[in-house]
């Protein structure tokens, strides 16, 4: 099923180039998520507005009527006043921090990347997979490497990996984005109905296509299921989305309610086809649930990634309007940002990436929740490193649990759900312990 | 100049406004007072564009503010409100910099770090610029938002190219309206007479219409060129502070005995409540 011809298409080449980066990545990484005092500081973005520091600071000047300091200091005026002040040189060092954690972020990714390639029931070296991907992007003297390890590497291994990178960098984006909307850290993009929506699409298409439909061949019945699932996640936002619009406006309280509703319904359905399925579809059914990356193929992937890319890339674009929306709407609105925009776009884009990840991969929760968070505590809460960290992270991190859900039961394979949960919840658990401590 | 004209806005059945006229003239500082629910805050959510009114218009230099897309608006006026809340911890000189995107788009240039940190001084936080808002108290986020809203009003460079001069010279690419909300509810005295001072100096001195939404009758009084007394959805008087401030209209208004004393020394005058 997976020689459907169009792999040449797809130039695995620049990944091989990066080899090098590889163990630098853990250090970068660790270094941009330890070094400084964000970290601590946004840690009590969990906790109940307080009032601390009131003793920190100089009382301000008495006289009512004086002058306003004619203060325009430069940079270099305005280090003076007092001992203690972060202020001066934050901004460099905070321009040191993006840069490292983004290429700690892309050596983790290549990392992760070679691994997932390498590792699997069949272990190769990673030359071996460098030499493979260099023949398949059709290098001059490279030898041919044995048909069955670039079938693995080039027909399995290379979608599934890019199918991840593609799938987490979708959840993350999004998780990011509905976060911001909601001026949430706990929303996530479950919250507007598409995955439950997807969930009952790809449901309907296995349980009732199944019977209804005539068998498919090859490509096209592959996808009835991805489309199905986009079709769901796609109607069940757009009703929630006209269930919260009144007066033209999108009520963001009213879009939380309803999308609980719909949730819930779309989970009853589901659950009905669920207690209809005969066997073989309950096994179909519970794994599309669960989540996994197995399905990856080339033709799917072009599309989702289209999708995803675009949807990601204008929701990067909308960063500084996201920045301002956590003030509020009033506020946002004040200073230029039409919010109902604002709005629209990032349900929109969140629909459609995370409709497309999931129709290719099933249901994959914490990923959309965790990752935004995580980028949060290293790097606080602009959107204009969030989203793009969020989205390295996101991918690099499924792809990361997909390697331990093809090696841990090997040759079988976990569903990759079970291991974003079970490695995603307790990591999530202990951030907000600390952040409540 | 910047009015609502015959004002009324409902939610439901609720009246909030009723036929409120209400002109706000560039190098005046107005006041508008009144007890709680008397329609103050609509009236300046009318006024900022939050609400749109169920009948009559409001007018800013003379179109309709509902044709203007916001961010034309937030090139001509800018806002304190009072909800202003982060859930996330935002560095204070990033919340600052927010007041800057109807001039940069959302891309913080040398310029609006200057004008940013500016206005952080302004307001006494200039040590704050790195702390995280979550960490600062109420009143200290009040003048975060207040120096949010000076870099906003501080408007547009003079040129493109010049992107690393001073204070911005074309009068025209200044926001001219400035309305705040309640500013000074969280503020200890010192830093209320500051900002009182600051906005009377802005109309005085930079031509700027502010509009302050007060509690405080005796900061009124001192600071206002006029006052605007609403209740009920109305406007129940307006003038000098003084033609205000009188004790009939007190006594209708907040069922208070109150009348105006003159204090000895300095030859002023305060708001008695008998």
């Amino acid at each position: 099923m997976e020689s459907d011809g169009s792999q040449g298409t797809a130039g695995p080449g620049p990944a091989a180039g990066r080899a090098s980066g590889g163990p630098k990545a853990k250090t970068a990484e660790a270094t941009a998520f330890r070094a400084g005092p964000t970290e601590a500081d946004s840690a009590k973005a969990f906790e109940a507005p307080s009032a601390p520091g009131e003793g920190l600071r100089p009382a301000p000047p008495l006289e009512t009527e004086a002058a306003v300091p004619p203060s325009p200091p430069g940079r270099s005026s305005a280090v003076a006043p007092s001992v203690d002040d972060p202020a001066a040189p934050a901004g460099d060092r905070r321009g040191i921090r993006v840069q490292a954690l983004f290429v700690g972020l892309g050596a983790a990714a290549v990392a992760v990347s070679l691994a997932a390639l390498a590792w699997g029931a069949a272990d190769l070296s990673v030359g071996r997979v460098a030499q493979i991907l260099a023949h398949a992007a059709g290098w001059p003297g490279v030898p041919a490497p044995d048909a069955w390890e670039e079938t693995i590497v080039v027909h399995l291994r290379l979608p599934r990996l890019i199918l991840g990178l593609l799938v987490g960098a979708g959840l993350g984006v999004a998780g990011g984005m509905m976060q911001g909307i909601f001026r949430n850290p706990l929303a996530d993009p479950s919250l507007i109905g598409v995955s439950s929506g997807a969930a009952l699409g790809a449901a309907t298409m296995i349980v009732a296509g199944n019977r209804l439909l005539p068998e498919l061949p090859g490509v096209v019945g592959g996808l009835l299921v991805p489309a199905a699932a986009f079709t769901g996640g796609l109607l069940a936002t757009i009703f929630v989305h006209r269930l919260a619009v009144r007066n033209r406006r999108t009520g963001i309280t009213t879009m939380l309610l309803a999308g609980i509703a719909i949730n819930a319904l779309a989970s009853a359905g589901t659950g009905l086809w669920t207690f209809v399925a005969d066997d073989a579809e309950l096994r179909d059914l519970t794994f599309w649930t669960l989540g996994s990356l197995a399905g990856a193929q080339w033709g799917g992937l072009a599309v989702v990634g289209g999708v995803i890319a675009t949807a990601g890339l204008i929701g990067i674009r909308t960063a500084p309007a996201l920045d301002a929306m956590l003030l509020g709407e009033a506020e946002a609105h004040h200073v230029g940002i039409d919010a109902e925009k604002i709005r629209r776009r990032t349900i929109a884009c969140t629909a459609a990436m995370v409709g497309s990840a999931v129709a290719l991969s099933g249901l994959i929760f914490f990923v959309g929740l965790v990752v935004p968070h995580i980028i949060r505590l290293a790097m606080g809460p602009g959107h204009r490193v969030l989203l793009p960290a969020a989205a390295m992270l996101g991918g690099t991190l499924l792809v990361a649990a997909d390697v331990a859900a093809r090696l841990v039961v090997a040759p079988a394979e976990l569903p990759i759900g079970i291991v974003t949960a079970l490695v995603g919840a307790p990591f999530f658990l202990a951030l907000v312990r600390r952040g409540t401590e | 100049m910047f009015e609502l004209r015959e004002v009324s806005f409902r939610i439901r059945k609720a009246i909030l406004l009723e036929q409120v006229s209400l002109r706000l003239e560039p190098g005046e500082l107005l006041a508008v007072i009144g007890p709680n629910g008397a329609g103050k805050s609509t009236a300046l959510r009318l006024l900022g564009g939050e609400h749109r009114p169920s009948e009559g218009v409001v007018r800013m230099d003379g179109r309709d503010l509902g044709q203007m897309p916001p961010l034309e608006q937030a090139r001509r006026r800018a806002v304190v409100t009072q909800r202003a809340e982060l859930n996330f911890d935002m560095p204070v000189l990033d919340v600052v910099l927010l007041g800057r995107h109807p001039f940069n788009g959302g891309q913080a240039r040398r310029m609006d770090r200057k004008i940013a940190e500016r206005c952080l001084d302004e307001v006494g936080l200039g040590d704050f610029r790195g702390r995280g808002y979550l960490s600062l108290s109420g009143g200290e986020r009040q003048r975060v938002q207040i120096a949010r809203s000076l870099a906003q009003l501080a408007g547009n460079e003079p040129s493109p190219s010049a992107s690393d001069s001073e204070a911005p010279a074309v009068p025209g690419a200044f926001p001219r309206y400035w309305l705040l909300d309640e500013p000074t509810s969280a503020l200890d005295l010192a830093h209320q007479h500051r900002l009182l001072g600051l906005c009377r100096r802005r109309a005085e001195d930079g031509g700027t219409a502010v509009l302050v939404v007060l509690h405080d009758l005796n900061l009124a009084l001192r600071y206002a060129h006029r006052i605007v007394l609403m209740h009920r959805g109305r406007v129940h008087a307006e003038g000098q502070p003084e033609q205000v401030l009188t004790p009939e209209n007190l006594a209708q208004v907040y069922g208070v005995r109150a009348r105006l004393c003159d204090l000895e020394p300095e030859g002023t005058r305060q708001l008695v409540v008998c």
